[in-house]
């Protein structure tokens, strides 16, 4: 079995080393040298999520993956996730299609919802017609990926006829996957439409998304479809010790989650909660590189699933924290995952 | 098939008609609206319960008979008038902006729960539910109904983990809000069954503690835990 695990980042605004937000433009330029180094660690893929606040400032992310891939040979590159509901199948495919011309057949994308929704209304969008715009705009996306001139009408887009879609890619579909936050009914789209699985596994145990990878493949099975991989993303924070990485992670943590709590139902975590997803059943993979490959192995192995993404970061932190989370991460979570799954 | 009991819920609903819901029949057949996120969750438990459940969604059985086989082992997938013509209960799963889909003459004489949350953020605006309680909302929606709020405010990757039998040391509370008392109380028998210390609230009014924003929302709390959050809050009300 052939495992890849990869960085994610939502441009997480850093902070200096007095807690001073730095700006949104030198955190995208420290997203650039993070995605630069990620290769230098031995990280596979390394993926951008779309984000369009002040704490994320990241709403295109394909053009810092322009940036990376220039000065990247062998790192894989992608989005995770574009908020595909809120844009045009077209312009996404024709973006993350010259990302791959730039980084000579290295771009990815997975599209989804992600957690965020704030582009509903910054691009005219109604939340409530989400799940039209996604189903729609998922279908296009899979027939602008099988590269040849696109027939297509719907209610979303103006209809395309006979359509040539540049720039064509030169070794095939670029691979795209569907995010999953666990409703059933996305992962029997994903099949249905032939996108791999990505599952957000952000909350609770990451075991009970196990019964999706196999609803995932009995569907590709009925749909006629080849097997297609399965990838867990989920957030983390690698240091030196559990505690030093306990002790970064949670009041960014705290933080962030309450800002955005009123707005998504969520509830405020706890010391004790947090203790609880920091834990071996939880969704947070923080600590020392042994806990962090430890737990990531222990639910690859669990959820049939061959690829981790890390969501590193968050707002707040350092640029010198992140780059030695990623460090770790590629020098030692990755080596050691591999070899508790040989 | 464990024994449930029967259970005769009479009631006056709002426009002043005595009607009597079901003479329930053990088991007790639950039809769940709704295969997202929460769902299969209430399904799974109810069916661990002991409830005939049946699930469906806007459209055709077929799309979720995977979803259903690997999922909600047990479940019957139906299309939604069906499950909603043969059920003693109905629990409403659904995103909030598709209630209006649903037809109200359907769910005549039925007890249903409402388990749907409001906010904005994941729904949109929606006018007819800013500002109020939006079990209220749905109540006056489907006024030859029994409407009781339950199963709203615990986070549906919880609602499995924390279920407990009913001498657990560590049972966690789940609110119940109906203006129907016999309603209310044939809910707090589900919510008990499935595995949760029923905590009743007076009234739908009473219900918007549950809601998003609320003291107990999102937190899985014992029962004095729970009963002290929501006298605090009146407090801050007051």
């Amino acid at each position: 079995m052939s495992y890849t695990f990869g960085l994610d980042t939502f441009g997480d605004r850093n902070s200096d080393a007095d807690g001073k937000p730095l700006s949104h433009a030198q955190t995208i330029r420290n997203v650039v040298e993070e995605g630069v180094f990620a290769e230098q660690a031995g990280v596979d893929f390394f993926g951008i999520g779309e984000h369009h606040t002040e704490y994320f400032p990241m709403p295109a992310g394909d053009v810092v993956l322009a940036a990376i891939a220039a000065r990247t040979e062998k790192i894989r590159l992608g989005s995770a996730v574009t908020v595909l509901s809120s844009d045009d199948p077209v312009r996404v495919f024709q973006r993350y299609a010259t990302l791959d011309a730039v980084s000579g057949g290295r771009a990815e994308v997975i599209l989804g919802r992600g957690s965020s929704i704030e582009s509903f209304p910054l691009f005219g969008y109604d939340l409530a017609d989400y799940e039209e715009l996604f189903e729609e705009k998922a279908a296009l996306f899979a027939e602008l990926l099988k590269g040849g001139p696109v027939t297509w009408a719907g209610k979303t887009r103006p209809p395309l006829l006979d359509q040539d879609v540049v720039p064509h890619t030169e070794s095939g579909p670029l691979p795209a996957w569907i995010g999953v936050g666990g409703n059933p009914q996305s992962v029997i789209r994903a099949a249905r439409l032939g996108f791999s699985l990505a599952l957000a596994i952000i909350g609770g145990p990451p075991a009970r998304f196990a019964v999706y990878s196999q609803l995932f493949q009995r569907a590709l099975e009925k749909f006629g479809r080849p097997p297609l991989p399965v990838l867990v993303h989920s957030p983390g924070h690698v240091a030196p010790t559990d505690e030093q990485a306990k002790a970064e992670f949670w009041p960014r943590w705290r933080e962030i989650i309450a800002l955005i709590a009123p707005d998504r139902g969520f509830a405020l975590p706890t010391e004790e909660s947090f203790d609880w997803e920091t834990g071996p059943h939880g969704a947070l993979y923080i600590g020392s590189s042994e806990t962090v490959a430890q737990k990531i192995a222990t639910n690859l192995r669990a959820l049939g699933a061959t690829r981790f993404d890390l969501k590193y970061g968050m707002p707040g932190l350092t640029h010198d924290q992140l780059m030695t989370n990623i460090e770790l991460y590629g020098r030692q979570v990755i080596p050691r995952v591999r070899e508790l799954l040989s | 098939m464990p024994t449930i009991g029967f259970l005769l819920v009479r009631s006056r609903n709002i426009s002043g008609v005595e009607s009597a819901y079901a003479i329930m029949k053990e088991p007790i057949r639950l039809a769940v609206l709704g295969a997202g996120h929460v769902g299969p969750v209430i399904a799974r438990l109810a069916i661990k319960a002991g409830y005939s459940v049946a699930i469906a969604t806007s459209g055709d059985p077929e799309d979720i008979a995977l979803i259903t086989e690997l999922v909600i082992p047990g479940a019957q997938p139906r299309w939604a008038s069906d499950a909603m013509a043969d059920a003693d209960i109905v629990v409403l799963a659904i995103p909030l902006h598709r209630f209006g889909d649903i037809d109200p003459a359907l769910l005549d004489g039925k007890l249903v729960v409402d388990a749907m949350n409001y906010w904005p953020a994941g729904d949109g605006i929606l006018e007819p539910f800013e500002g109020r309680g939006s079990s209220e909302v749905v109540a006056r929606r489907l006024a030859g109904s029994a409407v009781v709020k339950a199963l709203n405010h615990i986070g549906y990757h919880e609602l499995e983990d924390r279920a407990r039998p009913a001498d657990a040391p560590d049972r966690r509370a789940a609110g119940v809000a109906g203006d129907d008392p016999a309603a209310a109380a044939a809910i707090a028998g589900l919510v008990d069954r499935i595995g949760y210390d029923p905590v009743r609230l007076g009234s739908l009014r009473a219900g918007r503690v549950l809601q998003p924003g609320g003291p107990v929302f999102g937190v899985v709390l014992t029962r004095p835990e729970f009963e002290r959050a929501v006298r605090q809050d009146a407090r801050s009300l007051a």
